[in-house]
């Protein structure tokens, strides 16, 4: 019992930065049916980007500021606008081939300029454990929770409760009224892009100190993110939330309770069950046009 | 098309396949074996050209079951089969399972049925890492006999070039053959407007099934001819990114094209080694190259001619049409 709570935590940590990044990724597809191929790498790039920052010998803190700056500014505008808006109007499938080239470049670069090897990442929170009701509980775990807890509550109450959000909302479901009654939809979507890009540095920022920094990093993780988006639900943020925290869940206890050879498979599963029965996910709605 | 063209189409086909067969004669063993590699890879991504380019299925399953087959054939010909009995096995094994996983395609489309496909890909993958009784797990089998064809031994590269070489026409005739019947026919009604093809008595259940058991068909052969290409297998070449380099050579070469999947395999397999004098930079500059294709010409390399004749069609009758209007003009 007291292994399976451990389990529980470590994949609720786990699972909270898979939901960060498959929110970013049903921003994307929402306001600009873009299916980003290349997220896990988006996630990847950030904590080597920091790495570069520290190696020129700047503070911990200001490299994670610049990190999250660069990446506004390459995953988020430079993506949009080198990449997404040159090929937004010839459908899905091409973009979509698009990330995945992208996401070949990311990793080669990064190979090529950084380094073929994993690196160590300092992590915000300190290592150790805490003792809660006289059990040890690590404060990675905890600490990573609450960062991603925090942040998909910031961003839900920036959709939900803002006049901005409101707008973003709007140019997501309908561009057309939306523009009608004066929305401004190409700054919103601009801006989905970037809250993207700060969310990919974030769950980089939160998970490279436990898997290391590696050019491959991204390739598991973006995996998962897109699981996660597509067993909650992949037209709402709620739903890549509870996709999230379940995928890290049922990762966990399948490496714990199945096999370790054989822990992968039980998400795939999960993902071909749901995309059968319920393709319109945990909390998604139907989409008439894809389903 | 004009008798004209069609006539230097002929003719530039004959002088591109004498190439094939003429100037790789002294290429050394490397150069061969890139050779034939292009060439395998070509029919992997021919069968996936059927079911995305002509049916407009999207699959991220290619690259599993080229692994099927590679894997059928390393463990039968191990055994001591024949290559030809191993191919007939992988065929019947590929056209069944592609059948299955044409189900999901009934029910979801688009990036839905992508993900469907791409965890058929991983846990294909996780089969062959883990079932070390069957595949010898990470460890691969190794000393994979090469076939002889009608007493001729394939052991040699430049032969066996041949085998993939000859493998390859048979295929692409047999794809022509398919894409100009009413199947071919059935399967592009179906790309283009589902529920008109429907309304016209067209099977789209089947027919939609067929076209990823066909193309999975495609996928096995190319693995079947893999395995003794390499003689040796092991699970990391059919990983996601090999399905994923196979919808990349369809979309660059041009979806629905017939000739787009030997440009992208082109790409693909000889661009790389083309960039070898970029050394580390190489795939970065292919996944530079790719993305500018794809901005430029997002129904690829084929798209942009397409684009050229249908614009020269255009003007060639306009031109008609104001030569017509003036003649008339003038009998007024």
């Amino acid at each position: 019992m007291s292994n399976l709570l451990d389990l529980i935590v470590a994949g609720l940590a786990t699972g909270a930065i898979y939901a960060l990044v498959a929110v970013g990724f049903t921003l994307l597809w929402q306001t600009s049916q873009t299916i980003n191929f290349a997220q896990g790498e988006f996630v990847m790039l950030p904590a080597f980007l920091m790495l570069a920052v520290m190696h020129v010998g700047a503070p911990f803190w200001l490299a994670v500021l610049f990190g999250v700056l660069l990446s506004a500014l390459l995953l988020g505008l430079a993506f949009k606008m080198l990449l997404v808006d040159p090929m937004l109007r010839h459908g899905v499938l091409p973009l979509a081939i698009a990330t995945m080239a992208l996401a070949i470049g990311i990793k080669e670069a990064v190979k090529q300029f950084f380094s073929a090897e994993a690196s160590p990442f300092p992590s915000i929170v300190p290592v150790g454990d805490v003792s809660i009701l006289g059990r040890a509980i690590s404060l990675q775990s905890l600490g990573v929770l609450a960062v991603a807890i925090l942040a998909v509550v910031g961003l839900t109450a920036l959709l939900n409760r803002t006049s901005l959000g409101h707008q973003m909302q709007a140019a997501a479901q309908n561009p057309t009224v939306a523009r009608i009654i004066g929305v401004p939809v190409e700054r919103m979507i601009m801006l989905t892009f970037l809250i993207n890009a700060v969310l990919v540095a974030l769950a980089s920022l939160l998970i490279t100190p436990i898997y290391l920094a590696k050019f491959s990093s991204g390739e598991v993780l973006g995996q998962a993110a897109f699981i996660a988006a597509i067993v909650g639900g992949f037209n709402q943020v709620r739903g890549a939330i509870a996709g999230g925290l379940l995928i890290g869940v049922v990762d966990n206890l399948a490496a714990a309770y199945v096999s370790t050879q054989y822990r992968a498979a039980v998400p795939m599963l999960l993902l071909i069950m749901m995309i059968l029965f319920r393709p319109q996910g945990l909390l998604g709605r139907a989409e008439e046009r894809t389903v | 098309m004009t008798k004209h063209s069609k006539l230097l189409l002929v003719g530039l086909a004959v002088v591109v396949i004498a190439g094939l067969i003429i100037i790789p004669m002294n290429f050394n063993r490397y150069g061969l074996y890139i050779l034939s590699q292009w060439a395998v890879m070509t029919i992997a991504a021919m069968g996936l050209n059927l079911t995305l380019g002509y049916a407009g299925q999207v699959s991220l399953a290619q690259g599993a079951f080229v692994g099927i087959g590679a894997y059928g054939a390393a463990i039968l010909t191990t055994h001591g089969w024949p290559l030809i009995a191993a191919l007939g096995l992988v065929i019947v094994l590929c056209f069944i399972v592609g059948w299955l996983l044409g189900y999901p395609a009934l029910r979801v489309q688009h990036h839905y049925l992508a993900f469907v496909t791409l965890a058929f890909s991983t846990l294909m993958f996780l089969v062959f890492r883990n079932e070390s009784w069957l595949t010898n797990g990470i460890y691969g089998i190794s000393n994979i006999p090469r076939p002889e064809i009608l007493g001729f031994p394939t052991r040699k590269p430049l032969p066996f070039y041949y085998l993939c070489l000859g493998s390859l026409a048979l295929v692409t005739l047999a794809m022509w053959w398919l894409i100009r019947s009413p199947w071919g026919r059935a399967f592009i009604a179906l790309r283009e407007n589902p529920i008109r093809a429907q309304s016209l008595g067209i099977d789209t259940r089947r027919y939609t099934l067929m076209a990823f058991a066909i193309g999975s068909v495609l996928g096995g052969i190319a693995g079947v001819l893999y395995a003794p290409l390499t003689q040796y297998v092991d699970p990391v070449p059919f990983n996601l990114q090999l399905s994923l380099d196979l919808l990349m050579m369809v979309i660059v070469g041009g979806a629905g094209f017939m000739m787009g999947p030997f440009l992208g395999a082109m790409i693909a397999v000889l661009l790389p080694e083309w960039l070898r004098v970029a050394e580390g930079y190489y795939l970065m500059l292919y996944a530079v190259a790719v993305i500018l294709l794809l901005i430029y010409s997002p129904t690829g390399i084929l798209g942009i001619l397409d684009r050229y004749l249908s614009s020269r069609r255009t003007q060639a009758a306009s031109a008609l049409r104001a030569a017509a209007q003036s003649k008339l003009e003038a009998a007024q």
